[in-house]
């Protein structure tokens, strides 16, 4: 073969696939919703922080936020003690930081150290406190390591997915990173430059070095409508998470570039006020108390159609507390509520209520009236609650929609409880339900229907208590599975939190951008960053 | 100018005439969900196509135009009477009274409006009907939109108290009260009418922006507000124009009012 054959035949390759393998000048662009608060991977509170960290950072186990698996990092092999109080890691070999010293067991020793440390406030240490004494770390060799915590904590080696490790002995702790890139650039209020991590220590299967790309741009931009925007001039190349209506009118002009990696873990629910000294008439306290007015309620909301209507289908009828999407740990033997509004008529009159002139009344003759609250602004859960008033108008309840300002919605539903019923969500990011103790304990914050009890207010509560201190101390998966499968039952039984949709993961993709497979798990389209490439015809033309 | 005036006062009359016999034009009323038709484009059943939950935009546009035109000018009604009621006698008495009218007025103007609305508005009870919960949205305007028209009044006033007539009808013995009433009062209608006018769409625009917020009028009642939010987030208005329709009434119906309004103002002026 000639030589001018060969390049002939080496740009035709090149221009049927497009891409290369560590191409030089590859940018991936997208866009951060604010400025990161901090660079400090151990600080991390808030999306932007925690997109950076995720990008840099190297970590010793990671969650595949596809098979929701875990999978070896750093760590090239781990063994959590019976008891669930000590983890030993086994690192791996000839790991380099980005300035090019060498990875070993005392950086993970002076992370773990610095991660607990109390001065520090990090909510990622948070989530190791299970007990009151100090973590200790015991260095076994430089390529073995094992950390000891005063009581059991479990999920433990799941927990490290969220542990960047930092270098005990670099000047520059926070820039000095194991993970895929490094930043590079702050501008503040503009962007943030990612260059790829030339010590990267992970190949492709063909043994090529990775990450492919060789920056990423962040541009930071909080309003969506200049981020579709640009991302319609391709100005960006994907946009991580994406609301219903722009999905939708992005998916009537370039189909291509949207997607929806179905239901996500994140869910709507509403719930009635259950406060022992809220200021509501006693009449609707007996109401909102009653599990039999409550599941009336759920048997009287049409799921599908908040679904189809309000998510035109991008989201799907919540069955309970446990999106579908956590495959480990939804309780599969649960349905989700059916729309029966004659059954739910039913349940009120076996309740005392009745239906006259088209208005339920309870057994005293009280009309039932109540109004509930959401934040203004957020138009999806505007309309599902009119969705909602009109849904219950049908078995003669009037319900009032009323949208708060958020800072005023808070005050009414965590201080003063001067409220009768909400309408909010939770963005889970955690697939453990250990994540959702603040929720569920019948002391915590958060446990919003009546929060703060000194004592269990009903047995179905003390029940779920005794449940989520079990799974939470069992270190057995399958015991902790049939405890939390309980928990999720009593849920729906009861239903303190009425769930009505979980949201559907969506994201924009541009065509440009090679290899990308959007998730459900934060974060959906770049979890597998290192991974992907930009089209060489694309990058050219940029 | 005539001609605009004539024109500006026949769209007004149309618009008030089909708004108040929405019942009527649009029987599919303004709260029923078409839930198998959400954001369905014009047809013969819903000539400006569905909202978002499959109600009749139509229906919403005429009901949403009746209580904006309704109640904003009484809104405005209260807020000048307000006005009157503080600054014209403010500005009449004169001395200290004007002196510390003028000041709380000017420490009113200095206060954030919305902000203001906003909080006022979160500490109203939940459990208001959608028709009582318009009634204080308007009156929360009302009330707080005084301010700017109690300075023109208290300025208005002032000047009339040292006219020749009003010392004259002093010099005859008129005093108080009645001399307020019956010559400075008559003499400030003039002031009164412009406020009351220049009022009506500041109220609704403000209306409008707490809707945009989405804290207007509360749900399912429509309001211009409600139904300009249902531009909020599109990127092109080539694919659905009809969806502008709310946003070109408010234009046109402002428009008509700044036009009666300039012709009011030369009035005063002359």
């Amino acid at each position: 073969m000639s030589r001018r054959m060969f390049s002939r035949l080496l740009l035709c390759l090149s221009l049927l696939t497009g891409i290369t393998a560590a191409q030089d000048g590859t940018v991936l662009r997208f866009c951060l919703r604010a400025e990161p608060k901090t660079f400090d991977p151990l600080k991390v509170d808030d999306d932007s922080s925690l997109t950076i960290r995720y990008l840099t950072g190297g970590v010793l186990v990671r969650a595949n936020r596809q098979t929701q698996a875990l999978e070896p990092e750093l760590a090239e092999s781990w063994k959590i003690s019976k008891d669930a109080r000590q983890i030993t890691f086994k690192l791996r070999h000839g790991v380099r930081f980005s300035d090019g010293s060498p990875f070993s067991a005392e950086d993970v020793a002076y992370t773990v150290t610095r991660l607990m440390d109390p001065e520090l406030h990090s909510s990622t240490g948070d989530a190791f406190r299970s007990g009151n004494g100090t973590v200790t770390t015991k260095i076994l060799a430089p390529d073995q390591i094992a950390v000891a915590f005063s009581a059991p904590v479990v999920g433990l080696d799941r927990l490290f997915d969220q542990v960047a490790i930092l270098s005990a002995h670099s000047a520059k702790k926070e820039a000095t990173v194991l993970g895929p890139f490094m930043v590079a650039e702050y501008k503040p209020g503009a962007n943030i430059l990612l260059k790829r991590n030339p010590n990267y220590w992970k190949r492709d299967a063909q043994g090529r070095p990775l990450p492919y790309l060789d920056s990423i741009r962040l541009d930071i931009q909080p309003n969506r409508d200049v981020e579709v925007l640009r991302f319609r001039r391709g100005e960006l190349d994907l946009i991580n998470s994406i609301d219903t209506e722009y999905y939708d009118r992005l998916a009537a002009s370039q189909p291509a570039v949207v997607h929806d990696a179905g239901a996500s873990l994140d869910s709507e629910f509403l719930w009635f006020n259950q406060v022992a000294n809220a200021p509501i008439p006693a009449y609707k306290r007996s109401w909102f108390r009653s599990a039999s007015f409550r599941r009336a309620v759920s048997g009287a909301i049409n799921r599908d159609d908040l679904s189809r209507v309000v998510f035109n289908g991008h989201a799907q009828p919540a069955f309970g507390p446990v999106s579908p999407a956590n495959k480990f740990w939804f309780n599969s033997r649960l349905h989700s509520e059916l729309y029966k509004p004659e059954a739910a008529l039913q349940r009120l009159q076996g309740d005392g209520f009745r239906l006259q002139d088209g208005t339920l009344r309870d057994k005293d003759g009280n009309a039932v009236e109540f109004s509930i609250v959401t934040n203004a602004g957020n138009k999806y859960r505007e309309r599902m609650a009119v969705l909602i008033q009109e849904d219950l108008s049908k078995i003669g309840i009037k319900m009032n929609v009323v949208t708060l300002d958020f800072p005023s919605l808070i005050e009414r539903i965590a201080q003063k409880f001067n409220y009768e019923a909400a309408i909010l969500g939770f963005q889970n990011v955690d697939l453990d339900p250990n994540g959702q103790m603040n929720i569920w304990l019948s002391s915590a914050e958060n446990h919003a229907w009546n929060p703060q009890q000194q004592t269990p207010a009903t047995a179905w509560e003390g029940e779920i208590d005794r449940l989520m201190r079990e799974q939470a101390s069992a270190t057995d998966a399958k015991k902790r599975k049939a405890a939390f499968d309980r928990v999720q039952e009593i849920v729906v039984e009861q239903a303190p939190f009425i769930y009505l949709i979980n949201k559907d993961a969506l994201s924009a993709i541009s065509p440009s951008v090679a290899g990308a497979s959007p998730v459900i798990l934060h974060p959906q389209t770049y979890w597998n960053a290192e991974r992907l490439t930009i089209h060489s015809t694309t990058q050219a033309s940029r | 100018m005539r001609s605009a005036r004539t024109l500006a006062c026949v769209i007004l009359l149309v618009v008030c005439v089909l708004s108040l016999a929405a019942n009527w034009i649009a029987p599919a009323g303004y709260a029923k969900q078409f839930r198998e038709a959400p954001g369905a484009p014009p047809s013969t059943q819903h000539w400006l196509g569905t909202d978002e939950l499959g109600r009749d935009r139509f229906a919403r546009v005429l009901y949403g135009t009746r209580i904006s035109l309704l109640l904003a000018p009484a809104a405005a009604l209260v807020s000048t009477l307000l006005a009157a009621a503080l600054g014209g006698l403010a500005g009449y008495v004169g001395g200290i009274w004007l002196r510390l009218a003028t000041g709380f007025t000017d420490l009113f103007l200095s206060l954030p409006w919305l902000f203001l609305l906003i909080t006022v508005r979160a500490l109203l009870p939940l459990n208001a009907s959608p028709f009582v919960s318009v009634l204080i949205t308007f009156l929360i305007l009302g009330l707080l939109g005084w301010a700017a028209s109690a300075r023109v009044l208290a300025t208005g006033a002032h000047t009339l108290r040292s006219s020749d007539f009003v010392l004259q009808a002093r010099a005859s013995g008129v005093r108080g009260f009645r001399l307020f009433a019956v010559h400075v009062l008559p003499n400030l209608k003039p002031i009164l009418y412009a406020q009351f006018w220049i009022s009506i769409p500041v109220f609704i625009l403000s209306e409008a922006n707490l809707g945009i917020l989405g804290l207007g009028v509360a749900e399912p009642l429509p309001s211009w507000g409600g139904l300009l939010r249902e531009l909020e987030g599109m990127i092109s208005f080539r694919d659905e124009p009809w969806r502008l329709v709310p946003l070109i009434l408010l234009i046109v119906v402002m428009t008509s009012f700044q036009t009666l309004l300039s012709n009011e103002t030369e009035e005063v002026a002359a």
